[in-house]
């Protein structure tokens, strides 16, 4: 064991990273929901209604309003689960990442519009 | 010299908030990266962990003004719906930019793009401004969390990046103007 292992092993149970695992994996799903919201309020008539929720700003305020609260409520929600211990940091990441990465594609119109 | 209130307002969200995020970034990639990289480095001062933390709070702060700003503010302004038989459409953005094929794109394109990734940045920072304030020097024995938070900072650089490129743009090819001119300077006939 390296001398940067041995001395980060205690400090990292003291401070577990679930909490910081919790936050990440949140972005990176609201980040994703933003994009489904706004494909969504593009192609279904209903929903686009749906989300007016302030008429001079459109669907725009109803879709990012709904990210807002499911990237919130899945912070607090991970964040009771994880907050206490260590989780898979790495694993989290990645999928974060994924979600980040697809939602920057899908806010894309061309690509949005291919759906 | 005169700017009208929705010309302020334009210049407040895009060069007021909107750059100042951008330079703002490249500070806060660059410490993070500098500091916080390795467990042996040298000693962080609690000072110095303060002003990181301030200032990641004030970046969230910066990129939360700026699109709430632009989605309530100017947003309106720009898809106004002119009355019927309106001629002169300089007051109405969107419908000035549709009226052409040779400007169309900057709003199915740019604009259809610019209001939704923007949401990006404040989500991003916002978690970044977190984590480092919960963890702060243990970021150190935390290179896993480290690295998200750097990766979403760069993805918040490049998503308000996308954001301010077709903002201005769209700035050039449809400015948002109206409302209140106010003078700055008055000037000479000559």
């Amino acid at each position: 064991m390296n001398v940067q292992t041995a001395a980060s092993a205690p400090q990292a149970k003291l401070n577990p990273n679930g909490a910081g695992a919790a936050a990440v994996l949140a972005a990176g799903i609201g980040s994703l929901a933003l994009a489904v919201f706004a494909i969504a309020g593009d192609k279904a008539a209903t929903f686009k209604t749906l989300m007016n929720f302030y008429k001079p700003t459109g669907p725009l305020s109803g879709v990012t309003t709904c990210a807002i609260i499911v990237w919130l409520a899945m912070w607090g929600m991970l964040h009771w689960r994880w907050s206490q211990r260590n989780v898979e940091v790495g694993r989290v990441t990645t999928a974060a990442f994924t979600l980040l990465f697809l939602s920057l594609l899908l806010t894309f119109p061309p690509i949005a519009d291919l759906l | 010299m005169e700017i009208t209130v929705r010309g302020l307002w334009t210049m407040i969200h895009g060069m007021g908030f909107g750059a100042l995020y951008l330079m703002a970034c490249s500070g806060a990639l660059v410490e993070l990266y500098r500091r916080y990289r390795s467990p042996l480095g040298p000693e962080i001062k609690i000072e110095d962990e303060k002003f990181m933390r301030i200032y990641l709070t004030a970046m969230a702060v910066l990129a939360w003004l700026t699109v709430l700003t632009g989605a309530y503010i100017i947003y309106p302004w720009y898809r106004a719906v002119p009355p019927p038989g309106t001629v002169n459409l300089a007051s109405f953005p969107q419908r000035l930019l549709m009226a052409s094929p040779s400007t169309s794109a900057w709003h199915s394109i740019g604009m259809e793009w610019k209001e939704h990734v923007a949401w990006l940045v404040p989500i991003s920072i916002t978690m970044a401004a977190a984590v480092f304030s919960q963890y702060r020097r243990s970021l150190r024995i935390h290179p896993e969390l480290r690295a998200a938070v750097l990766g979403f900072v760069w993805i918040s650089l490049l998503a308000a990046g996308i954001a301010g490129f077709f903002g201005a743009m769209l700035n050039k090819n449809a400015p948002v103007k109206g409302g209140p001119a106010i003078t700055i300077v008055q000037g000479e006939l000559k």
